[in-house]
């Protein structure tokens, strides 16, 4: 028994999810190999190589995976696959893209979003919004999984020295093709791995009230969600939405504000540590789950809650 | 162009859900279900596409219990020519569904197919993914915009950094986001028209698919429940309890 397990990265650097999915593939089995698919990937590599989890790097570089395409990367996947006994990657939009295709090939029935291991071939997912957890096991002999990032601890960067072997590229697809990404720079912290999250909803009004997060999030180095009546709305953009549709989040702190609670939105943020409600209906669903809730008005209650953090001698960072 | 649109039955998404004390799943008696919410956007989007000129027919297919028919009746209402319902008894994992569908591209030969890209009961999102691969078709997932060029579509995505711009070749299997569009409510006149459009059904048993369980659900639980909170007064007694209670600031 053996885990290939898919590194999701912009061939300069891995992106931080891998690091929890490396953790929860280790226990599914100790015999952890990652497989680097990109172009110019080396550095990818040698960082992944690094961590103590890792057995094993696998490094296929060729020019037709600068930009990742389910299409492209499939083919080799497949042809590695043969020696592993569990095929697992991230379940963000980058797994979620690419392993069912995967699965297909394989002939395999995913297991989707695991929050669990429970044993090699058993294992813990949320159904329904999170609404429900269930226990599920997978008879195939092949296993293809995608884990849930947040529901498992970053694995160690350093401290390893892990083999890395070269494999063969495939032939490039022509079904399709990369055309362009527009990614949102910001100097925040990613809100998929922040220590503090500040969301506004359908109650902020307008884009422009969203300067009254923004200021607290600079005082608390918080990233800044929003709800999906939020981003429909067009207060914000969509890379900021949490839920069920959106991101998953588990924060030290979430502080959710004008937000009224739909489930589809708790699936994204009831798992945080510390839950903070401020909003005008004290009988809004969000109360449900807050730890500390706040019945108030948000445009009087931020302006003041930014001066009382300033009022602080110190804030954990 | 002809396109073919998948929709499932699902519990509704107003609906809150309960756990079965015995731990087989959750209660679907009694129980308000409608249309998977982001299969009503593939369903609209193919609708927008056919009355822009740029496709001929709009075929709704779903597989499922007897009721699922409800589905493919309200694609057919909203602008569908005519459905297709597969049935299965019972829970069909993704894979199957996707075989199933394979069986269907083959007779129907659409030039595309959406679909929603996952169902709110499950969670999965596999099946559009599924079925590109076993049909070798190129898949452009999380959907917020498609535009139809002369033998591709351009789709632009959904993605965790921002958003992403492909350009897929006809035929394609296209998964929609929520945001891709507002789905349009049905009219009268045409709930009543749709009841006259034709919906064939097939039995999955007689398509040569193995639609056997590859995944065992051995148990499902109610989501620990968080301990219930206070309500605080004021801003002033917020951040104090932040800082000295919680200790997170």
């Amino acid at each position: 028994m053996s885990v290939l397990l898919i590194a999701e990265h912009n061939n300069k650097e891995v992106k931080p999810f891998t690091l929890n999915a490396i953790t929860a593939g280790s226990q599914i089995d100790q015999d952890l190999h990652v497989l680097v698919i990109g172009n110019k990937a080396d550095e990818v590599s040698k960082s992944i190589a690094q961590v103590p989890n890792v057995k094993k790097v696998i490094q296929i570089d060729h020019e037709i995976y600068e930009n990742y395409l389910p299409e492209n990367f499939s083919p080799v996947i497949i042809t590695q696959a043969e020696n592993y006994s569990h095929i697992v990657c991230s379940a963000n939009t980058f797994g979620k893209n690419l392993m069912p295709r995967v699965a297909a090939l394989l002939d395999t029935s995913q297991v989707s979003d695991i929050i669990k291991v429970i044993s090699p071939d058993t294992f813990l997912r949320p159904i329904y919004a999170g609404n429900a957890f269930a226990t599920v096991k997978s008879t195939d002999k092949k296993k293809c999984i995608t884990i849930r990032p947040t529901s498992f601890d970053p694995a160690a960067t350093s401290g390893g020295s892990a083999e890395i072997v070269k494999a063969e590229a495939s032939d490039a697809t022509t079904l399709t093709k990369f055309v362009k990404r527009e990614e949102v720079k910001s100097d925040r912290p990613e809100l998929g791995t922040a220590r503090v999250v500040i969301s506004g909803g359908r109650g902020m009004q307008s884009g422009d009230n969203f300067k009254l997060i923004t200021a607290i999030a600079d005082k608390l180095n918080a990233a800044i969600g929003a709800s999906r009546a939020a981003v429909d709305a067009g207060y914000i953009t969509n890379d900021h939405q949490v839920g069920q549709t959106g991101k998953v989040v588990v924060p030290d702190l979430y502080i959710a504000v004008g937000i009224s609670g739909a489930i589809q939105h708790l699936a994204g943020m009831k798992e945080s540590k510390v839950i903070v409600a401020i909003n005008k209906d004290g009988e809004a669903p969000i109360f449900s789950v807050a730890d500390y809730g706040l019945e108030a008005d948000l445009f009087e209650a931020l302006p003041q809650f930014l001066e009382e953090l300033n009022k602080l001698n110190t804030i954990q960072k | 162009m002809k396109i073919l649109v998948a929709v499932k039955r699902v519990i509704d998404y107003n609906v809150q859900i309960r756990v079965k004390e015995d731990g087989t799943g959750v209660v679907t008696d009694n129980v308000k279900m409608s249309t998977n919410p982001p299969d009503d956007n593939a369903v609209e989007e193919a609708v927008k596409i056919k009355e822009s000129g740029k496709a001929k027919e709009i075929v709704a297919v779903t597989v499922g219990e007897d009721k699922a028919q409800e589905t493919v009746r309200k694609a057919l209402a909203v602008g569908a020519d005519r459905g297709i319902h597969v049935k299965v008894e019972g829970i069909i994992e993704p894979l199957a569904v996707s075989k199933v569908l394979q069986k269907i591209v083959d007779k129907e030969k659409p030039d595309l197919v959406f679909m929603g890209k996952q169902a709110i009961d499950d969670d999965c999102n596999q099946t559009g993914q599924m079925l590109a691969a076993l049909l070798n078709w190129p898949q452009a997932t999380f959907a917020s915009k498609i535009e139809v060029k002369d033998k591709s579509l351009e789709v632009t995505r959904e993605v965790d950094e921002g958003l992403e711009t492909i350009e897929v070749n006809i035929p394609a299997i296209v998964t929609c986001d929520l945001r891709l569009n507002e789905p349009r409510y049905a009219s009268l006149p045409n709930i009543m028209k749709a009841k006259k459009k034709p919906i064939e059904q097939i039995n999955a048993s007689d398509l040569g698919v193995d639609t056997k369980k590859r995944i065992e659900q051995i148990k499902v639980e109610e989501p620990p429940k968080r301990k219930a909170g206070i309500k605080v007064a004021n801003v002033e007694e917020l951040v104090q309890k932040l800082k000295n209670e919680a200790k997170v600031i």
